[in-house]
């Protein structure tokens, strides 16, 4: 499987990067390095093995939804790069 | 006194020899003055501070273990009022607005804050050349990479800038570090250690750790650090041992498996010579030695390279420009404003990762990407389990070399071969160690443990009675 440059501006575009000309060109050329050594992965027949998808095989904690935390947005907004009226700030979405 | 270890320290401070403030000040002078770049953030103001709390604390009695001690925090862990920029120019404006629970237990303890200690960005990497704040230099040779990604904690430690670090591993990021500056890492089972305000990579992986001179040092450190905790979902409650209980058993007739694949190609003849001597150490002193298999471990890069990215891409699609960290000059629209404010504020290392993870997660290729990669994951821990029926302790080396030169892996996929050998850990989830086991051309070579689920404080005995017959955990460099 390899990628060319199309394919990797639409990656890089679902990952919301954008690309220069030139970092698309190297890019390309790095990810397929990357995908053809990840591609051994294939060779392994792991037909019916359950996927690993914790360490410990431990399942999600669950906990009483309660309030325990105190609002402390002004203290968390203080280091948002736009904001106002207590809202985050951007650019107009709708006109 | 900065040659002395934690322990030597620790048991300095109880007997009222130095006090905390005279340690504190001494350990900042030689940040200070210090060329190796291995701090983001020097925090004299709040260490100060801080050992002025730690010596009212040891007047009145009221102190723990490690009160007064000074330490480096990786820059990856959130500290309160303290830039957190794991490495990264997406955070270089970042104060963290709460504290991670590791830094949380380490103040509760007493220790003293030194600064926050430079790191491959978000920890990816190998040799801490993908940091913002540029590569932390070897203190062993300063043309020479110090490994990553806790480069900055481990340069520290070597260089005896601080008497210990924090480090997180993902991949081997306490552990190759610690090989190649010399000194002592030691990364916990998985949940061990809370991952809470520890700002995530991959998050099925990551773990925090101790990096020390030796392994009594580290067993005080993790002492501090372990335990379960209501904010990390994936924290273990089980309970936490005292880790310096088991350091002086006898570790006569301890099983040692030498597994082949961590002897093939691609491991350097010095550093091979070197844990073979450290080996015979072992049987020495009374340990038997058996070869033995892990045939999935050749997957472990592969597996890695998919499952890491795949979280990461998942984790930094927070990092956006709207509640905090680094945002572009005039967004035209918010699209612009995500597009521009993420590719100019990661670095090219952290843009690959995130574009691999988006890919393998995209439709029509989960199957072939991540589930088969989850399911390889299930085989290399398969193995462990197997091998752990018939050994105590699996052994080899940390890094199939020694520190290379600064700028001299240009390569993507060959800097990820430097990780070889420590990823099967982490993706097993299984505790690990590198410990200082000799030189190969005048650099450290690190001798790797890894033992079984929640088996630290056998590790730590293991190491420690291996550092009671060796000093090569004693060797600084020349000038520190």
């Amino acid at each position: 499987m390899s990628l060319n440059e199309e394919k990797v501006s639409q990656i890089a575009y679902l990952a919301r990067l954008k690309l220069s000309d030139e970092e698309l060109e190297i890019n390309t050329n790095e990810l397929n390095n990357i995908l053809q050594l990840v591609e051994q992965l294939q060779e392994i027949e792991a037909e019916g093995v359950e996927p690993m998808a914790h360490p410990l095989h431990m399942s999600q904690r669950l906990r009483v939804d309660e309030v325990k935390e105190k609002d402390d947005s002004n203290n968390f907004q203080s280091i948002a790069p736009k904001t106002g009226n207590g809202h985050y700030l951007v650019p107009t979405v709708i006109d | 006194m900065h040659t002395k270890t934690l322990t030597q320290l620790v048991d300095g401070l109880a007997k009222k020899e130095f006090s905390s403030t005279e340690i504190t000040q001494h350990f900042i002078n030689r940040i200070k003055s210090s060329k190796l770049n291995a701090f983001i953030t020097v925090t004299e103001d709040l260490a100060l501070e801080q050992a002025r709390v730690a010596d009212d604390r040891i007047a009145n009695n009221d102190n723990g273990v490690l009160t007064g001690v000074p330490y480096a925090h990786k820059d990856i862990f959130c500290t309160k009022g303290v830039k957190t920029s794991a490495g990264s120019k997406m955070l270089d404006n970042f104060i963290a607005p709460y504290d991670s629970t590791v830094s949380h237990k380490l103040n509760t303890a007493g220790t003293v804050m030194l600064g926050k200690s430079n790191m491959d960005e978000f920890a990816m990497g190998s040799s801490n050349e993908n940091s913002y704040y540029g590569s932390v230099k070897n203190p062993w040779n300063l043309n020479k990479i110090p490994g990553g990604s806790s480069g900055g904690s481990a340069a520290s430690v070597a260089a005896r800038l601080s008497p210990f670090a924090t480090g997180t591993d993902t991949g081997g990021s306490i552990r190759q570090p610690s090989s190649l500056c010399g000194i002592t890492g030691l990364k916990p089972t998985y949940g061990r250690v809370s991952r809470y305000g520890m700002i995530a990579y991959a998050s099925s992986l990551d773990q925090a750790g101790p990096m020390t001179q030796t392994a009594e040092d580290a067993a005080l450190v993790l002492n501090v650090m372990a335990g379960f905790d209501s904010k990390d979902s994936t924290s273990s409650d089980k309970n936490v041992e005292d880790y310096t209980a088991k350091l002086e058993d006898s570790i006569k007739g301890l099983k040692i498996g030498l597994p082949k694949e961590f002897f093939s190609e691609g491991l350097d003849d010095g550093v091979a010579e070197n844990i073979m001597h450290a080996i015979k150490e072992f049987e020495s002193m009374g340990a038997s030695v058996k070869e033995i298999s892990l045939p999935n471990s050749s997957y472990a890069i592969p597996t890695y390279y998919i499952v890491a990215p795949c979280e990461c891409s998942s984790n930094l699609s927070r990092m956006d420009g709207v509640r905090y960290g680094y945002r572009c000059e005039d967004p035209k629209d918010l699209e612009d404003l995500y597009l521009r404010s993420r590719s100019e504020g990661f670095g090219k290392e952290v843009q690959r990762r995130i574009m691999i993870g988006a890919y393998a997660l995209s439709a029509g290729y989960y199957d072939a990407y991540y589930l088969k990669a989850q399911k390889v994951r299930h085989l290399i821990s398969d193995d462990f389990k197997r091998a752990f029926k018939d050994v105590d302790v699996v052994m080899g080396p940390v890094s199939p070399t020694t520190a290379f030169d600064l700028g001299s892996v240009k390569d993507p996929v060959s800097m990820y071969l430097a990780d070889i050998y420590t990823l099967s850990a982490n993706l097993a989830g299984l505790p690990g160690m590198s410990i200082p086991a000799g030189f190969s051309n005048n650099l450290p070579v690190g001798l790797q443990l890894i033992g079984n689920y929640w088996s630290e404080s056998i590790l730590l005995n293991i190491a420690h009675k291996f550092q009671q017959q060796t000093d090569w955990h004693n060797k600084a460099p020349k000038e520190y």
